[in-house]
C-alpha cells in the first residue's frame, strides 16, 4: 500500500548516507530536507539501494513529486517546477 | 540554505553545482565510436543474462574516484564499472583478466 | 588491480575476450544488440508524437502508459524502463534532465545525446534553467507558461510531447512528424512550422 496519495504535502529526508560509506541512492542532493506535493503515485520498484549492492531488493512505492524551485534556489523563477521521482522510505509527511 | 552549503554531495550528483554554472553545454554532435558501441553492446547482453543490473552499473560509476570520472568518456565509465562488478561477482577472475590483458 | 591506469581500447578487448571465451556473452547477442539500438532513434520519438497530435485516443493512453501506447505502433520496449511522458500546454512546458546520470528513453530515441550525459546540462538544468534554455538554444518560453524540470532520478524514463505548433492544422501525421527534432522531445527547444 502507498503511504501518500495525490496532494499531499511531504518533506525529503535531510539524510546523507553517501557522508557514511558506499552507497547507491536516486534522491538528489539538492532535494534532502525539502518540502513538496505528491503530484502521483508511480507504482512500486525494487529499491535501487539493495539492487545496487545485489542484494535481495522489496519492492516500494515510488512518487511523483513537485518542488518549487525558487524554494530551493531563490533566483529561479516563481512558480517554476521540479518533478522527481522519489521513493517512500524518503519521504515523510509535511 | 543553499544546496552547495550542505554537508555531503556526492561527485556525480550534480545538480546546480555552481561549478558548472558557467560552463557551456557542448551541443555538437558526437557520433559513436566502435568502442562505445561494443561497451553499449556489452552492458545490454550483460543486463539480458540477469548477472548485472543498471542500479549496479550506477554504483560502480559513482564509485569512481571524481578525477577519474571527470576525465574519463561516458561510456570508459561504463566500462570501469562492468569489468568491476563482473570481477566483485566472481563472473571473471583478475587473474584471468590478467592474462589476458598481457596476451 | 586498479582498473582506470589500464589503456581502456586494451580493457574493452581483454574483458570482451574474456567473456566471449567464457560463454558469458555470444557475438550473435553482441551483435543482436548493436542492432537493436541501431533501430531506436529520435525519428520513432517524433512518429509517436505525430500520432498524439492526430489521434485523441492515442494521445490519452500515450499519457497514461507509454510503454503500452507504443507496442500499437509495433515498437516493442522489451527489457527497459518503463516509458513515461509529459505533455507539454499553453500552462505548462517539461524540460528532461537526469542529474545523477543520464536517464533517457533510449530504447524509443537511441543514444543519448552528448549534452545531455554533460556535467554542464546536468548541473544547470535545475539552477536558471530558463537562463539554461535561451543561452544554449534560444528558447523562450511563452509568456504565462510555467516550466516545470523532470529530473529523471529512478525507474521511468520520461519523453516530452511537445505542442503542436499553430499552422499545421489539416498536416498527416507524417508531414508533422517532419517538424520534430530530438531537442524537442526533451524539452530543450519547441517545435515551430
Amino acid at each position: 500500500m502507498s503511504r501518500f496519495a495525490p496532494g499531499d504535502a511531504v518533506r525529503v529526508r535531510d539524510s546523507w548516507p553517501e557522508a557514511e560509506g558506499p552507497v547507491h541512492i536516486r534522491t538528489p542532493h539538492y532535494l534532502r530536507g525539502r518540502e513538496g506535493v505528491v503530484l502521483r503515485p508511480l507504482g512500486q520498484f525494487p529499491n535501487p539501494e539493495d539492487l545496487a549492492f545485489g542484494r535481495p531488493a522489496p519492492s516500494i512505492p515510488l512518487y511523483h513529486v513537485r518542488f518549487a524551485q525558487d524554494s530551493i534556489w531563490p533566483e529561479n523563477q516563481p512558480g517554476d517546477e521540479f518533478l522527481v521521482e522519489i521513493y517512500e522510505h524518503w519521504l515523510e509527511a509535511a | 540554505m543553499l544546496p552547495e552549503d550542505a554537508p555531503a554531495r556526492a561527485h556525480h550528483d550534480m545538480g546546480g553545482v555552481s561549478r558548472f554554472a558557467c560552463e557551456q553545454v557542448d551541443k555538437s554532435h558526437h557520433e559513436m565510436t566502435p568502442f562505445d558501441r561494443d561497451v553499449d553492446a556489452l552492458r545490454q547482453v550483460l543486463g539480458g543474462t540477469g548477472l548485472f543490473r543498471t542500479d549496479e552499473l550506477r554504483r560502480g560509476i559513482e564509485g569512481l574516484p571524481p578525477d577519474v570520472y571527470d576525465r574519463s568518456s561516458y561510456y570508459q565509465r561504463w566500462l570501469y564499472s562492468m569489468v568491476r562488478m563482473m570481477l566483485e561477482k566472481g563472473v571473471i577472475t583478475e587473474a584471468e583478466l590478467r592474462a589476458r590483458l598481457s596476451a | 588491480m586498479n582498473l582506470t591506469e589500464i589503456p581502456t581500447d586494451r580493457l574493452l578487448a581483454g574483458f570482451r575476450g574474456l567473456l566471449l571465451e567464457k560463454g558469458v556473452v555470444t557475438e550473435a547477442a553482441l551483435r543482436q544488440s548493436d542492432e537493436t539500438m541501431q533501430a531506436a532513434s529520435p525519428a520513432r520519438g517524433a512518429e509517436v508524437v505525430a500520432r498524439a497530435w492526430t489521434d485523441e485516443g492515442f494521445r490519452a493512453r500515450l499519457l497514461a502508459d507509454g510503454t503500452r501506447a507504443v507496442e500499437e505502433m509495433g515498437i516493442f520496449l522489451i527489457g527497459a524502463p518503463p516509458l513515461g511522458v509529459v505533455e507539454n500546454d499553453a500552462a505548462l512546458h517539461h524540460l528532461i534532465v537526469c542529474t545523477l546520470c543520464s536517464c533517457y528513453p533510449r530504447a524509443l530515441l537511441g543514444y543519448p545525446p552528448h549534452w545531455y550525459k554533460s556535467a554542464a546540462f546536468r548541473a544547470r538544468a535545475v539552477r536558471d534553467p530558463r537562463g539554461l534554455l535561451r543561452e544554449e538554444w534560444g528558447t523562450e518560453l511563452p509568456a504565462g507558461t510555467r516550466l516545470r524540470v523532470v529530473d529523471s532520478t529512478a525507474d521511468y524514463r520520461w519523453m516530452v510531447l511537445p505542442r503542436r505548433p499553430s499552422g499545421t492544422e489539416g498536416w498527416d501525421a507524417a508531414r508533422l512528424a517532419g517538424l520534430i527534432r530530438d531537442t524537442d522531445l526533451i524539452g530543450v527547444t519547441i517545435p515551430t512550422a
